[in-house]
């Protein structure tokens, strides 16, 4: 005799139950693999000296000193340009616009600029300030490239912050016979600045990681110094370990695994900062 | 009667097809309570938000007709809105404090009119609370978060941060709707005080809250004024039957 319905549908509901759950968990092993795997083998090879010293015998030994204050550099320089630009941008389209031709234009690019693979911006790149403009293969092309790339990033999360704050702010100070121009900078940017921050420091994170972008634009193979100006070439973690993977033979692991985990922990601290910046915010918004 | 504080002559005002106000003429006297009453829907709000020009904000709201303020049309398009909105200030249904400190609330309108810098701030801050009766209870933690104070502390609050930009008419729009009776009261008792130095237009749905602290009262049916009048009059011996029936109750 067949199993009655409701005994069939509960065999159903735990298989399902089960597929869903394995699935969920496929995800994790990813993440636990490579972080894992680069922690293990890649803290070994980080001492003070690995993080402060040049690179010796054609990157072969000695550290990664250039490297990392290249991608400091490039990323600080590269929040210089983007977050202005990203903030004013958000501002003008959640406080300013109106629904329009132009306003949907801007809108399209910025979807589409968030979908560009990343090899695109370095070339574009290439082509407009390091040839173009003449900028050469230099800190400020490389981070003028990135911005470009986080602009997005920025302005995305930072309309959805400006427009999380309520209405209502805006009402009262309006009624009490603000500007427009002093509505949004006192009653409505104050307090969408911990959203701004979080999506600037995704952005962030984003910029330090990316190989593509700073390939043509501002990535030294080797330069056993520090730049001396925003015009100069400088050294990155992620082109240094494309680099030291790909183009030296011969090289001990631990350099490598050393870099990646340098660049994994940069990153995913940046990262860690903006999930605690959000969830402070969350916590402490009570409007 | 001396000069109004405000006229209202022949005002209309539409949202794209609907029209929210039909041909409104009336004169508020100045330093006196004047209460707007009707059904939801009939134009109360959409009349106080005429006041301070705030029905700009929505997209296809049309005016005409013309509003005197001491005599001065603010309906024209060079009239400066920053100026006018400092005259006329508003106090809304919810309470509704910026998430800032008590003192950062009363200084913000202070500082965007550059009405007082420095060691001023912090009187004129004393002043408002004062005149709200905040001072006393407050007075020692202005700094803590004005979010943490009650519905009603939180509403003489937003009181106070308009007194301190140094107002001539307060529109209020249904100012007790978030309060309890007992809160109601003493915010009541408050516009009582008020009345002597400010014009107050109210807008209420709480007809006894209207008999109580208004000196005259309009009643709006479907945006147009049926009937305005001393409050006693309108309350003991309406001339409009609708304005009896909307006072007995038997609508709204």
């Amino acid at each position: 005799m067949a199993r009655p319905a409701w005994q069939r549908a509960l065999g159903v509901q735990r298989v399902a139950f089960v597929l869903l759950f394995l699935s969920t968990l496929l995800i994790v092993i990813p993440a636990v693999a490579i972080i894992g795997t680069i922690t293990v083998r890649g803290m070994g090879a980080v001492s003070w000296e690995f993080l402060t010293t040049m690179p010796t015998k054609g990157m072969r030994a000695g550290g990664i000193f250039p490297a990392i204050v290249g991608t400091l550099e490039l990323v600080s320089l590269t929040v210089v340009f983007a977050l202005p630009i990203g903030i004013a941008t958000a501002i003008y389209l959640t406080e300013y616009a109106t629904d329009n031709w132009l306003t949907r234009l801007v809108r399209l690019a910025i979807v589409n600029l968030s979908g560009v693979p990343s090899v695109v911006y370095g070339l574009f790149g290439l082509g407009l300030f390091v040839m173009f403009l003449g900028f050469g293969t230099s800190l400020l092309a490389g981070a003028l490239t990135l911005a470009i790339m986080i602009l997005p990033v920025i302005i995305t999360a930072s309309e959805e912050a400006l427009r999380s704050v309520p209405k209502s702010f805006r009402e009262i100070s309006l009624s009490l016979g603000a500007s427009h121009w002093q509505t949004v900078r006192h009653a409505v940017l104050p307090f969408a600045i911990p959203g701004i921050m979080t999506g600037t420091i995704l952005g962030i994170g984003r910029a330090a990681g990316e190989t593509a972008p700073i390939l043509f634009t501002v990535a030294a193979f080797y330069l056993p110094r520090l730049p001396d100006s925003i015009f100069d070439q400088a050294m990155a973690l992620p082109y240094h370990l494309y680099v030291i993977s790909t183009q030296i033979p011969n090289i001990p692991a631990s350099q490598r695994y050393g870099t990646a985990f340098v660049l994994l922990v940069l990153v995913l601290s940046l990262n860690l900062a903006a999930v605690i910046l959000r969830a402070r915010f969350r916590r402490r918004r009570q409007w | 009667m001396s000069q109004p504080k405000l006229q209202v002559e022949h005002l209309n005002l539409s949202y794209g097809p609907f029209h929210a106000l039909n041909d409104i003429t009336m004169a508020i006297a100045p330093r006196q309570v004047t209460a707007m009453i009707g059904p939801s829907g009939c134009g109360k709000s959409s009349l106080l938000r005429c006041f301070n020009r705030m029905n700009e904000l929505i997209e296809q709201a049309r005016m005409t007709g013309r509003i005197l303020l001491d005599g001065e049309d603010i309906t024209q398009t060079a009239t400066p809105l920053v100026t006018l909105r400092k005259r006329i200030g508003m106090v809304f249904q919810r309470p509704n404090p910026f998430p800032l400190s008590i003192f950062e609330n009363l200084a913000f309108g202070v500082r965007i009119h550059e009405l007082a810098a420095g060691r001023a701030i912090p009187q004129i801050v004393e002043h408002s609370l004062q005149a709200v009766g905040l001072w006393d209870p407050l007075k020692d933690r202005l700094r803590r978060s004005a979010l943490r104070l009650s519905l009603e502390q939180q509403q003489r609050l937003c009181i106070a941060r308009l007194l301190a930009v140094q107002p001539e008419v307060l529109l209020m729009d249904e100012p007790c709707s978030a309060l309890d009776p007992i809160a109601t009261a003493k915010v009541e008792e408050l516009i009582h005080q008020l009345k002597r130095e400010y014009t107050i237009v109210i807008v209420t749905h709480n007809m006894q809250q209207a008999a109580r602290v208004s000196d005259a009262t309009g009643f709006l049916l479907l945006g147009e004024l049926i009937e305005f009048d001393a409050t006693e009059r309108i309350f003991t011996a309406p001339r409009d039957p609708r304005t009896e029936a909307y006072i007995t109750g038997r609508f709204g």
